[in-house]
């Protein structure tokens, strides 16, 4: 019991170090742009006047970390008046900084599209997992059939579409020719079908096979045969026994395609104009060039996953406690 | 090899064929626009129509291969090469090396989502060719070194290691000419996927204006020019035909990859 709490311990050590580097390198990203982020924001016609008050509201002024390399004196000490400082001060407080061009608190603007994406996410998965629970427990039964190579063909053509080639072809079809939805917003309940198909088809695909190689493993073990010959009917054995146990590895992949769903509902949210986290981060952040919002935006959404990916784990070794710490 | 991987080998090789020889098969000048050809049906004389400025899709699909490819095989390349170096290490000194590397690093990497990490590098630094390129090997690398590290931490066990060691062969040596050929398949697997998912995020990365900018023919920037409401329901091939070079050169990566894999992993076989 020690030894599991030190492993767990050590595991979570790691997590926090991880979300450290991650929030340091977001950080810093903002030091990769080309020139200054005033100019860029205000136009070469600014005045130096008005660069400068830009850069003292919003902190650009102070030196960027605790330490800056010049190339005559090497590494010179800035001190702790930095702004690598100023954003950790802020995050632990809350404060995400405030937005480049609109003054509000950059943590508001995505609180409100927050719950959205996360929407769209979890409509995703219940599409994926609709497609692909009986689809792979189809293929797996009928394992080296047609109904099984079909099947199979299918996942990977699901895998391979990409989202922007698949969302655009149902707007086409459902939208443009049928008429049933509309092309794109988030007004209606129905209008979130379309982009949680979209987002979900890789994840379908995916899963498609992790069932059913799934049930195809758990298919050979004994307990199958003794549930047989208990004179269970197939139906039984599958969906009651094989389904049960086959279904550990598949939560795990879900977990961690959460993160992954986060990350796709950019392109998603882009294609249907779904006003979630990715639509921010892309039009008002990249695309006015507020640089304090992306910061924003990237931190969000990683952690978000990385969190998603650290509850999988735990859920995982509940699940299933032949999984020891490694 | 199952019939899906020789399938994707015609496939690709077709688009590399196409990529190497794109100037003799396109039929018209990328950006020639003719403004009174716009959104023409695919026809004779234009294969795969007009788009909104009345350039040929069929020549721009054909010299998209060739930006998709070449992002590709620069990505997959300079991926596996630090990635196989990296992992190599790791897997090699272990210890305290690992430890900083696989337990922290790799997790580091991992801990981003890839498309996310390449949208905030291409966001801050710019668009651009070489800076796309960059930001897909930054997310690239990590696959590599783990396949790498684990492959390593395997053979460097065998027999044949500790003699070669025991007969006083170099640290470089022992890597180069003993282990590295021996992990030389799960990278193989791992490049043709890692091939499918660098032609991906170059299609994705472009189709959100973050990639190559236009004109230039990416598959990505056409479905994105081709996507509005009013273009889907007047010249769908405008979308229609990028679309499916994309997914069939991706498809194409996946079935290879997953032959291999398959091939080389005798467990899975027997299934």
């Amino acid at each position: 019991m020690k030894h599991k709490t030190l492993n767990f311990l050590r595991q979570f050590a790691l997590l926090l170090l991880v979300v450290w580097t991650v929030v340091s390198l977001v950080t810093l990203l903002i030091e990769l742009v080309p020139g200054d982020p005033a100019t860029a924001i205000m136009g070469e016609n600014a005045t130096p006047e008005q660069i400068a008050n830009f850069n003292e509201k919003h902190g650009l002024d102070k030196p960027a970390f605790f330490f800056s390399y010049t190339g005559e004196k090497g590494f010179v000490w800035t001190g702790a008046n930095n702004r690598y400082l100023d954003y950790w001060t802020g995050l632990v407080q809350g404060d995400l900084g405030k937005s480049f061009r609109t003054d509000r608190p950059v943590l508001d603007m995505i609180l409100e599209r927050y719950a959205s994406t996360i929407k769209l996410a979890l409509a995703a998965m219940l599409v994926a997992i609709a497609i692909a629970l009986p689809l792979g427990v189809l293929a797996g039964t009928n394992k080296n059939t047609l109904i099984d190579n079909s099947s199979s063909f299918v996942a990977l053509l699901g895998i391979s579409l990409p989202t922007f080639v698949i969302g655009p072809f149902l707007v086409y079809i459902f939208a443009v020719k049928l008429g049933w939805f509309s092309p794109t917003g988030s007004a209606n309940p129905e209008d979130i079908v379309l982009p949680a198909v979209t987002l979900g088809a890789a994840l379908s695909a995916i899963l498609t096979r992790m069932v059913r190689s799934s049930v195809i493993e758990e298919l050979g073990e004994d307990y199958v045969r003794t549930a047989r010959a208990k004179g269970l009917s197939e139906r039984k054995v599958v969906y009651k026994h094989v389904l049960k146990n086959g279904l550990i590895p598949v939560v795990t992949i879900l977990g961690l395609q959460l993160g992954v769903l986060l990350a796709g509902a950019i392109i998603t949210e882009k294609i249907f104009s779904w006003q979630g986290l990715g639509l921010l981060l892309l039009e008002d952040g990249i695309g006015k060039r507020d640089y304090r919002l992306v910061q924003g935006c990237v931190l969000v959404i990683s952690v978000t996953y990385i969190l998603a990916n650290s509850l999988t784990d735990l859920v995982y070794r509940w699940l299933d406690p032949r999984i020891k710490f490694s | 090899m199952n019939r899906l991987t020789y399938i994707g080998i015609a496939i690709a090789a077709l688009f590399i064929l196409t990529a190497i020889f794109a100037s003799f098969i396109a039929t018209d000048d990328v950006t020639a626009q003719n403004l009174a050809m716009r959104y023409a049906s695919p026809s004779a004389a234009h294969w795969f129509g007009t788009d909104a400025l009345g350039r040929d899709v069929f020549s721009r699909v054909v010299f998209g291969a060739r930006i998709s490819l070449q992002v590709g095989i620069i990505v997959v390349v300079v991926s596996t090469i630090i990635g196989t170096l990296i992992g190599a290490v790791a897997g090699f000194y272990g210890g305290w090396v690992d430890k900083i590397l696989s337990g922290y690093i790799f997790n580091v990497f991992l801990a981003f989502p890839g498309l996310l990490l390449a949208i905030a590098l291409v966001a801050f630094l710019g668009a651009g060719l070489g800076k796309l390129i960059l930001a897909l090997c930054i997310i690239g690398w990590v696959g590599y070194a783990r396949v790498m590290r684990g492959q390593v931490l395997k053979v460097r066990e065998y027999d044949f290691v500790q003699a070669a060691r025991a007969l006083g062969a170099s640290n470089s040596r022992i890597l180069l000419t003993h282990i590295l050929p021996n992990a030389i398949q799960p990278l193989i697997v791992q490049a043709s996927l890692g091939m499918a998912g660098a032609v991906l995020s170059e299609a994705s990365l472009s189709f959100l204006g973050l990639g190559i900018p236009p004109p230039a023919p990416s598959w990505g920037t056409m479905i994105e020019e081709g996507r509005g409401f009013d273009i889907l329901y007047n010249a769908p091939h405008v979308l229609l035909f990028p679309g499916i070079a994309i997914a069939l050169t991706v498809l194409a990566f996946n079935f290879i990859g997953d032959g291999l894999r398959e091939y080389l992993d005798p467990k899975q076989r027997k299934r």
